[in-house]
């Protein structure tokens, strides 16, 4: 018993420094924002509570709804492109012997580790309508590619190729997911005739719907909260913002208008709530149709 | 994800945790002061500086480096450690100022026995709200026409040709000098800068997009509807706005193959400051300014600039005043000209001058330092600007100036990317820039 307190006190003191980092870097500043939410607040002033003014104005902003699209727009292009590439990289991979395959797993993963902000000034350079590398690969196969960023039904699709920069992550994730699917099963089903869409069907989606899984839910945050590129190519800096494009006007980017340059932060609030509850609402609802698909080793189904 | 989430909301924290740049209580002799947006980027700043330390001396300024960033500054003022003095766009003066974040500079003028009678009037009024005075300024930043003769020349057009009071043959020109090779854009004819300049074409059309007190926005007035749909013709017949921007994103604007020498841009509307990037990597181009003009023909020019503010929890407010006024004043301006005049002449270079907020400046830098009689094309330029800047106007300051010029910006892009026609686009601006107009004076 003793050694047990003994041994629990030592967890806690490990988990110390996480739980110390989660109260004063996410309990108390989570709480703060909501009691911010029913405030006129511009940092600048003490707040001003205006009970659920700003909620009602989120219903009526029509910047809030159109961001909000934007940014649903952009996660149901962006999340089912990076769960495809990776997988197929990935798929490449475990063909690959395992000297390469570790060498194109760095290749990789090195674009994640290149600051969003650069990823942001890349874009405007590479989907450049004129002179970008991207019309002009384009331009050899014969197809005369878009104004990418000043035509607003190309800004979100040239958004989403860019965000392909950095799949590596979620590549490192389902090639592992694929090397711990047996061996056996695929030998299993040549021996039975199936084909190679019928093994990776039946064999490889299920084995590996798990990890499939996980990255849906991360992906599918990710996107909701997208910010960075997008901010960086249409409104980072002044001469960026003179050019902005509403079709790259994301929910965050919106938020950290109202915030920071409007310096409406009770607004900004209310606003990181709404997204809070859209988040969480479409993460509920993915859990509750995984139980569908999503097989586990060893579970009960 | 809930830790990006509050990245953007949750100010508690980072007003608590990053802290400011001030420095301690006024410790008199010996004071530090911290600044915030302004950096020692050339001779103009640095010889500023030095002179500007020496009439505070022994205190000492310590100079910041990067542009001024607003969540910066209000995590600093949040946490009661402003920065003594900030360096900002006029247009954004009025934001903080309506929120008594700024020190009105009364107490301050009359200590230091500032003449503000040596500003520029147009200036100081984008620096004063509700009659006082928040904010000394900086640089005087005029529009203009700038032509380049080669490039019209080829077009088989002349500078007159250009002449903006007559919209239609400015029109026609525009598209006579705009070529393309192989279907792309090589050259553009005549950029007239939307959305940024649009308070210039507004204003060429008789329209003050926003009232002098900054409280009423005048967006959805015909006029400027009518701006904007000449504006945005001009960027149709060159091409549409997806390939005239796209050609201009790939122009090196600052270096040697700046759009003037490579004979991609024959004629723009652009700020003056343009001509020292020519005369720096260009000297030789060939290019003539002219004042943009309403259509019966008299000069407009639309100004802006940088200013100096206090913030009103300042701990050295004393100095910083005296600071801000050495900065901004006449014999300042001149010393740092001449740096500059010194260091051009050494490279064997034209000084085109340093235009100024300060008008007593402005006559010695202009009246003795700048001397370009053997290059014709330049001196014939500066003295174009100069002469605009008789016409100068400015927007008003304004405590929503950031969203109100949001609002207008926005119109003109979505106008441009074919969304919207420009008298609907113009509507809804009005509608967002005088709902923050309202709500920003409604908490004063």
């Amino acid at each position: 018993m003793k050694r047990r307190t003994r041994e629990a006190w030592a967890a806690y003191a490990f988990l110390s420094p996480w739980m110390i980092g989660f109260v004063i870097f996410m309990a108390i500043p989570m709480v703060a924002s909501l009691v911010l939410s029913f405030t006129d607040y511009d940092a600048l002033r003490s707040p001003d509570a205006v009970g659920w003014a700003n909620y009602q104005r989120l219903l009526e902003d029509p910047a809030v709804r159109r961001s909000l699209v934007n940014t649903l727009v952009y996660t149901v292009m962006s999340v089912p492109a990076t769960m495809a590439v990776s997988l197929a990289l990935a798929a490449l991979l475990t063909r690959a012997g395992r000297r390469s395959a570790g060498f194109f797993r760095t290749v990789f993963y090195l674009p994640e580790i290149t600051p969003k902000v650069a990823v942001g000034v890349l874009f405007l350079i590479l989907f450049n309508g004129q002179a970008g590398l991207v019309n002009a690969v384009l331009g050899l196969v014969g197809i005369d590619g878009p104004q990418w960023s000043t035509d607003g039904p190309w800004v979100k699709p040239g958004l989403v190729l860019m965000h392909l920069w950095s799949v590596g992550s979620t590549v490192v994730i389902y090639l592992a997911a694929l090397r711990g699917v047996p061996r056996e099963l695929y030998e299993a089903a040549e021996l039975d005739g199936a084909s190679a869409w019928q093994r990776f069907r039946r064999i490889t989606v299920p084995m590996i719907s798990g990890a499939l899984f996980f990255t849906l839910i991360v992906q599918t945050i990710a996107a909701l909260q997208s910010f960075d590129e997008a901010y960086t190519a249409f409104y980072g800096s002044a001469a960026s913002a003179t050019y902005s494009n509403d079709a790259a006007l994301f929910y965050l980017i919106y938020l950290f208008q109202q915030a920071f340059e409007f310096l409406h932060l009770g607004y900004a609030s209310a606003m990181a709530w709404l997204l809070f509850v859209v988040i969480l609402a479409i993460t509920l609802v993915q859990v509750r149709l995984s139980r569908r698909f999503v097989y586990y080793e060893g579970g009960d189904r | 994800m809930v830790r990006k989430l509050l990245a953007g909301t949750t100010t508690v924290l980072l007003l608590a945790g990053c802290g400011g740049v001030g420095s301690g209580g006024d410790t008199g002799a010996a004071a530090t002061l911290t600044t915030m947006g302004f950096g020692l980027g050339d001779e103009i700043a640095t010889t500023r500086a030095d002179l500007a330390g020496k009439a505070i001396a022994p205190a000492t300024v310590k100079i910041g480096g990067s542009a001024f960033d607003a969540q910066q500054f209000l995590a600093a003022v949040a946490s009661h450690t402003p920065p003594d003095l900030v360096y900002l766009d006029r247009q954004l003066l009025g934001t903080y100022a309506a929120r008594g974040t700024l020190e009105p500079l009364t107490d301050c003028i009359a200590k230091q026995h500032i003449d503000v009678g040596q500003y520029r009037p147009a200036a100081l009024k984008e620096t004063t709200l509700d009659g006082k005075v928040y904010g000394l300024p900086e640089f005087y930043d005029n529009r203009v026409l700038l032509v380049n003769d080669a490039a019209v020349e080829a077009g088989g057009l002349t500078s007159q040709d250009l002449a903006p009071a007559d919209r239609a043959k400015l029109a026609a020109a525009a598209q006579r000098l705009t070529t393309r090779t192989n279907g792309t854009l090589s050259r553009i004819g005549f950029d007239p800068k939307i959305p940024e300049f649009l308070p210039l074409w507004a204003k060429a059309n008789g329209v003050q997009m926003l009232s002098d007190d900054g409280r009423t926005a005048h967006l959805d007035d015909p006029r400027l509807a009518g701006a904007l749909t000449y504006a945005k013709s001009l960027i149709d017949a060159q091409g549409g706005w997806g390939a005239v921007k796209a050609f201009r994103d790939s122009f090196d604007f600052f270096g040697e193959k700046n759009p003037f020498k490579q004979g991609q841009l024959a004629a723009t509307l652009m700020d003056d400051w343009y001509l020292n990037v020519l005369a720096n990597y260009s000297p030789d181009v060939r290019v003539t300014a002219a004042p943009f003009t309403d259509t019966a023909g008299t000069p407009i020019d639309w100004v802006t600039g940088s200013a100096w503010v206090i913030p009103a929890g300042s701990t050295h407010k004393d100095q910083a005043c005296a600071w801000i006024k050495t900065m901004t004043e006449a014999p300042t301006w001149v010393a740092a000209a001449k740096a500059r005049a010194e260091k051009r002449r050494a490279a064997g270079k034209a000084f085109t001058g340093v235009y100024t907020g300060n008008r007593v400046a402005d006559e010695e830098i202009f009246g003795r330092l700048v001397q370009l009689k053997d290059r014709p094309a330049f001196d014939a330029a500066v003295r174009t600007v100069l002469k605009a800047q008789d016409s100068a106007f400015t927007m008003p300051a304004s405590p929503a100036g950031s969203e109100f010029k949001t609002a207008w910006q926005n119109a003109v892009n979505r106008v441009l990317s074919g969304e919207q026609q420009p008298a609907d686009a113009l509507r809804q601006a009005q509608q967002e820039a005088q709902r923050a107009l309202d709500a920003a004076v409604a908490r004063r």
